[in-house]
């Protein structure tokens, strides 16, 4: 199998991503939340990336960031997708009052931006890091639902689900292992795009304040308080928000390379 | 010296294939083919699928599907060599002197635009003929074809008129620039059987009267005997036999030829009527929300260990009685018995020998089996839902299973998309068997198998039935399997049955109107057998 440049690219960045996430306390080289040297000091040699508005290792906030951010993200999107898709898919299966109801409910909820109902549910709950999950989990399961509902309709009238049916198998069978297995491909490319989003949205809420808190840090958060080193020249706020898109490119990378190898929906060689 | 139109000389046609997840592999599609026609001949392609015969037919007109090269010796055309020639004499050469009628001619209209338009299209673009003069010659083909008010169907949408009348249409439009060869490809394959004949009658008339010179592809030998004059018989793109449509049927040198020729003649008799397994008693059925009744009064029944055909044209009911049947559509009225019990007309109320007992082989095996299931998960699953078969026990009644469906070792591990057509509808066989049912509904499980696969499917089915005792529902348009297996037939027009008993009484005279058209709608092997039928059946398929 041969892999395509793009998608080496992409694979490198995500997996260095995330290997500095997960192994943050051991590869920072400074302590998250210390003042170790001047406020917005420029790069040198002990300070790589210089240090932020009051006087922290950028690096090091970096890396404790990624990990923040990435957990954040993933968290969600595992619980997105967990929630989205067995939902879709037995609206799909089920049909019915079940089918209409969900997606009306479903339908209710995204004709309300997400950044607004956010908001608004972040104000009025307690702010940690599980509400924030959850709250980013449950508006972002909206997206998969509907996807996955969608794939699995194209599945549920095939002779194989109706065979299954008229065996008797109970309606998890269906969903687990007749059509969950065949859904599997433009999931997994949609859960790549999804992970975006989420770092995305996080960042977004840490930027207005609604996000992660200190002493934790995130990217987003650390776009907000080094925003006014911009003023005066001061590149300490660029770090974060290229971090951003770094990883949201790489991760796009990978998700496009197993979208055109597996799909049919880009009308690939579908396998 | 014959005055050759077009002739193929030792023509090589190669391709790329894209195997998912694997490297991109070459293959030769057609190889060392020569062959001619003459001016005014008809000469007919035939094969099983991925014989080259498509293939071969575009490259008529010099023209690969997407990926697909001529690559060696000549196709020459008039008088010249084609199989290189520049972008812009193919431009002129294409729907000017080669035509071409493809299988679907509902795919293939622009639904947006009028027929007459299309029709037409060709030959005003090349200059052949003014509109107005395109426009006359149209009607006259559509009168040749026998399309109904030829003056105003140009008119129409193609969603206007049947599916058997948009295949002349398209026939029309094949013909209006007066080419010098047409290419049919499969042109009454996706017909139902009744309308399949008109159209044949009519693609052979107006072949006859305009003089052009045909290429007429199809995988049924008793349809290309009715209009070609030369027969090619196609194996893996190579030539297996060509001689005149009177040897080919009548004398077949090859071994293959032959068996192509002798093909649903299987031997069967039939059994006496005996006590039933199943009952349908007076069931009628409707789709939810809809007021009208796809089935109406149905009653038929079937003994252990025989077979019942219900056989009809598409939307004759006969799949919605097997949905009926199966409790995926529970009847609205009347009663179904099986071994004995009340069987509960949904699927929910059913008990668990209901539905072990009751199994279904389908149409596409390619949709019957989960593609990331591997073919002894696929038999092994009802062994463990119905049997709790698991382990060695398990393994070993696979394999039994695998036996009797005549597949060796090793497929236990297969995935679907590595077996071919007939060995996939094998495999759905086998998962049937593997809940040990008293009946199977098999659903048209030969329609979309070449004919000799499709032989071997049957033989299989009879064998089967022997030794398991099983009861067969035999869904079909195909009179000629009908023929070959069953032991009563039900006939179906419009969800009703109206001719119903055992084989011999249903197939012998007198015959209702419907029966005779459906009886008289199956091409036989046989010269001239077309212009006999056509004069003295009784009715007229519907939509036309």
């Amino acid at each position: 199998m041969r892999i395509p440049l793009s998608a080496m690219i992409g694979l490198v960045l995500t997996g260095a991503f995330l290997f500095v996430g997960l192994f943050a306390q051991w590869i920072a080289p400074y302590p998250i939340d210390t003042s170790v040297g001047g406020v917005w000091e420029g790069p040198s040699a002990a300070y790589w990336l210089g240090t932020d508005t009051i006087g922290r290792d950028i690096v090091s906030r970096l890396i404790y960031g990624a990990q923040v951010t990435i957990f954040v993200a993933l968290a969600s999107s595992i619980l997105a997708f967990s929630l989205g898709s067995f939902l879709g898919f037995l609206a799909a299966v089920r049909g019915g009052w079940i089918d209409q109801g969900l997606s009306r409910a479903v339908d209710l909820v995204m004709a309300v931006p997400s950044l607004i109902v956010a908001l608004v549910m972040l104000s009025v709950l307690p702010l940690n890091l599980t509400v924030l999950i959850l709250v980013m989990g449950l508006l972002d399961s909206t997206r998969v639902f509907r996807l996955s509902r969608a794939v699995a309709m194209d599945i549920t009238v095939m002779d194989y689900v109706e065979a299954a049916k008229l065996r008797g198998e109970k309606q998890t069978w269906i969903i687990f292992r007749e059509i969950l297995p065949n859904a599997l491909s433009p999931l997994v490319a949609e859960f790549g795009l999804r992970f975006i989003f989420a770092v995305l949205f996080i960042s977004t809420l840490s930027f207005l304040g609604l996000g992660i808190q200190p002493p934790l840090t995130d990217w987003g958060g650390m776009v907000k308080e080094n925003k006014d080193g911009l003023i005066y020249g001061k590149a300490a706020a660029m770090m974060p928000a290229l971090a951003i898109a770094a990883l949201a490119i790489s991760v796009n990378l990978v998700a496009d390379w197993v979208l055109s190898r597996t799909s049919s929906l880009k009308g690939g060689r579908g396998g | 010296m014959v005055d050759h139109l077009l002739s193929f000389k030792d023509l090589k046609i190669e391709a790329t294939a894209y195997p998912p997840g694997e490297a991109p592999k070459h293959v030769v599609l057609v190889d060392g083919v020569s062959v001619a026609v003459e001016k005014g001949k008809v000469l007919g392609l035939i094969g099983e699928s991925g014989a080259g015969k498509s293939t071969i037919g575009l490259s008529a007109m010099a023209f690969g599907r997407g990926g697909v090269r001529l690559t060696g010796g000549e196709i020459v055309l008039n008088g010249r060599n084609i199989r290189e020639a520049s972008a812009g004499d193919l431009r002129v050469l294409r729907g000017k002197e080669v035509t071409y009628v493809s299988q679907s001619a509902a795919a293939s209209f622009n639904p947006a635009k009028r027929l007459m338009e299309q029709v037409i299209e060709t030959s005003v673009a090349h200059g052949i003929m003014t509109k107005p003069q395109a426009e006359e010659r149209a009607v006259s083909l559509f009168r040749q074809l026998s399309l109904p008010s030829p003056e105003t169907i140009g008119e129409r949408y193609p969603h206007q008129v049947s599916g058997g009348q948009l295949q002349r249409v398209m026939t029309a439009m094949a013909l209006c620039p007066k080419p010098d060869l047409v290419i049919f490809d499969e042109p009454t394959t996706a017909l139902d059987v009744t309308t399949q004949i008109d159209v044949l009658a009519a693609i052979k008339r107006a072949i006859r009267e305009t003089g052009v010179a045909a290429l007429y592809i199809t995988h049924d030998l008793a349809v290309v005997a009715q209009v070609a004059d030369h027969i090619l018989v196609l194996r893996h793109g190579k030539m297996v036999e060509y001689g005149t449509t009177d040897q080919i049927i009548n004398a077949p040198q090859q071994a293959y030829t032959q068996a192509l020729v002798s093909v649903r003649s299987i031997d069967h008799t039939e059994k006496s009527p005996a006590a039933s397994v199943l009952s349908v008693q007076g069931v009628t059925a409707r789709y939810k929300g809809t007021t009208f009744d796809v089935l109406k009064n149905v009653t038929v029944d079937l003994a252990p260990g025989q077979t019942l055909a219900v056989v009809g044209e598409s939307g004759s009911g006969k799949s919605t009685l097997a949905r009926a049947i199966t409790g995926l559509l529970p009847p609205s009225a009347g009663r179904i018995t099986f071994a004995g019990r009340t069987l509960s007309p949904d699927l929910a109320g059913r008990t668990k020998d209901d539905l072990r007992e009751l199994q279904m082989i389908y149409q596409m095996a390619d949709t019957a089996m989960n593609p990331r299931q591997t073919v002894g998960t696929i038999i092994g699953r009802p062994l463990e839902f119905y049997f709790g078969l698991k382990g060695a026990e398990k393994e070993k009644r696979i394999q039994e299973l695998l036996d009797q469906i005549e597949m060796g070792k090793g497929f236990a591990d297969r995935y679907p998309a590595e077996l071919s057509g007939g060995q996939k509808q094998r495999v759905c066989i086998a998962r049937a068997l593997a809940a040990k049912p008293k009946l199977i509904i098999c659903d048209e499980v030969t329609s979309a198998l070449d004919p000799l696969v499709a032989d071997g499917i049957l033989k299989l089915l009879l064998d089967l039935q022997t030794r398991e005792n099983v009861a067969y529902l035999f869904i079909t348009h195909d009179l000629a399997t009908v023929r070959a297996i069953a032991d009563k037939i039900a006939v179906m027009f419009k969800g009703q049955v109206v001719r119903y008993g055992q084989k011999t009484d249903v197939l012998t005279p007198p015959f209702d109107d419907y029966t005779d058209l459906l009886l008289s709608s199956v091409p036989e092997m046989e010269l001239g057998w077309l212009e006999k039928v056509i004069q003295t059946r009784k009715m007229e398929a519907g939509g036309n």
